[in-house]
């Protein structure tokens, strides 16, 4: 049973035990285009499920990255300063942007399956 | 629902995976399979090839001081000697910039003149108005196609296919020459800041010449975003941008591309606003982190809003964040620290001097 969840935003968030680590999906990535700058959030940050977690810009745009589940930044993949084409080549592998302290378990309900996750990119 | 027009290259765009997305009333390829930056890199580093037929030509014979043309524009058409080309302004009565355009003087009494999609309709009628009614002028822009080949190799590429007489082209020089069978020309200019050239042929030969420059290995194609983020690396002004009626050619920080010893709608305005003073001006800078500053974002110095982005991007060449802007002229000023702002972000950023990238193969 893989355990990873998807939001309808694109964002991905694997989780284990109570640690949650998030990034942006493939199909993020690729929408975006090239990753120019990833700004990352700050360790200690406390955030709501679906609020904005940090930012991602691209030669094209600039968006925000909203946090999957609640919690508190535990630490940020500082990789991605110099490195942000990361997202490109890896974006749901080597290019996780945070770990958080998940703080309730229970929203994971509220977020999709890789299955349902690639029946709803569909339908976009 | 605007219809949106496709050059005769369409099919080959779809064929080489483009991202489509309108343009100017086009329907143009913004990048294709590698990326941005990868065209952008490419086109810096080897040779790029541009789909560049959305853009409009016009044709004027005729004497070029009887029939109004050496009055139209902001520098002297008369002056332009045969082989050679010059850009410059349309202008409103207020001096704002109806257009900016490439003129070409192809014979003594032949002109070609070049000037920007979503603007060439418009600038027909214009150009048109400003002529006296004996004139030959005509908008040749559906028969016209033109390729944008750029970059360091291009030169290399060109002469391999078409000919010895390729490297003899200056700089803001052409030539007519022969090319699958029909009469083209062939001009050493562009958007990008390297060495290149712009080639104009018959519609119909188009996607025969973007075949055969793309069978050379150092030749890949390059969209819309790629061209838009090394047009910007070497300062040069987009229209629709940083520049459209409301601006000047003195505030967009162009008047050298203003001849006063001319006769043109505009140049009124244009002398009494160099009399009082500008109202504001035009400012490049370049962001202290790799955020990118995109148009319409506002700029601060201190606490006061001294005016707006006209465009912006991630420059690759700089690895930084680099924008155009106007703002009030004691804000431009080299090395003033500025702020650009954009709901809950905000950018420190430095005014400096245009090349923001100096190591571009233009004239080489």
């Amino acid at each position: 049973m893989s355990n990873m969840y998807y939001t309808k935003e694109h964002e991905w968030v694997k989780i284990d035990g109570n640690i949650a680590t998030v990034g942006i999906s493939d199909y993020a990535a690729h929408q975006l285009g090239d990753i120019t700058f990833v700004e990352l959030p700050k360790p200690g940050k406390a955030v709501k499920q679906f609020e904005v977690l940090c930012a991602i810009e691209s030669v094209k745009a600039a968006s925000d990255i909203y946090a999957p589940v609640s919690g508190t930044v535990l630490s940020v993949n500082e990789t991605l300063n110099t490195r942000p084409e990361i997202v490109n080549e890896s974006p749901e592998e080597s290019a996780w942007m945070a770990t958080m302290k998940m703080t309730d378990p229970s929203e994971v309900a509220k977020l999709m399956n890789r299955e349902q996750y690639d029946e709803y990119r569909k339908g976009l | 629902m605007e219809l949106l027009r496709e050059t005769p290259l369409i099919g080959r765009h779809r064929e080489q995976k483009a991202l489509l997305a309108p343009f100017g009333g086009w329907n143009m390829p913004i990048q294709y399979e590698g990326g941005i930056l990868a065209e952008h890199r490419w086109c810096r580093e080897k040779a790029a090839l541009f789909d560049i037929c959305h853009m409009g030509e016009f044709l004027y014979r005729g004497d070029i001081v009887e029939g109004g043309l050496e009055d139209v524009f902001t520098f002297s058409v008369a002056s332009i000697q045969e082989g050679r080309s010059r850009y410059g302004f349309l202008l409103n009565e207020h001096g704002g910039v109806i257009d900016d355009l490439i003129v070409f003087r192809l014979a003594k009494d032949e002109v070609m003149i070049v000037v920007n999609a979503a603007t060439a309709d418009n600038d027909f009628g214009v150009i048109r108005s400003r002529l006296k009614e004996s004139a030959n002028f005509s908008d040749i822009s559906a028969a016209t196609g033109k390729l944008d080949p750029q970059g360091p190799l291009s030169r290399d590429v060109m002469t391999d296919l078409l000919g010895r007489n390729i490297p003899s082209i200056p700089y803001f020089r052409f030539i007519t020459t022969d090319i699958l069978g029909s009469k083209a020309i062939v001009s050493r200019t562009g958007y990008t800041g390297e060495l290149g050239y712009e080639i104009f042929l018959p519609v119909e030969k188009t996607v025969e010449l973007w075949d055969k420059l793309l069978k050379d290995p150092r030749m890949k194609p390059a969209g819309l975003g790629a061209r838009d983020l090394l047009r910007l690396e070497v300062g040069y002004s987009l229209y629709g941008n940083d520049l459209d009626e409301t601006i000047t050619p003195l505030e967009a920080g162009l008047e050298g591309f203003v001849n006063f010893d001319s006769e043109f709608i505009g140049k009124d305005a244009l002398l009494r606003q160099r009399s009082t003073g500008l109202k504001r001006s035009k400012v490049s800078f370049r962001v202290g982190s790799r955020r990118s500053p995109r148009h319409y974002y506002e700029i601060w110095s201190g606490d006061r809003k001294v005016g707006i982005t006209t465009s912006g991007g991630f420059a690759p060449m700089l690895g930084c964040g680099i924008g155009l802007g106007m703002v009030s002229p004691d804000a431009a000023a080299m090395g003033t620290e500025l702020t650009i702002r954009h709901e809950n972000v905000s950018m420190p950023a430095t005014v400096c001097e245009l090349p923001f990238y100096r190591g571009g193969s233009v004239r080489k």
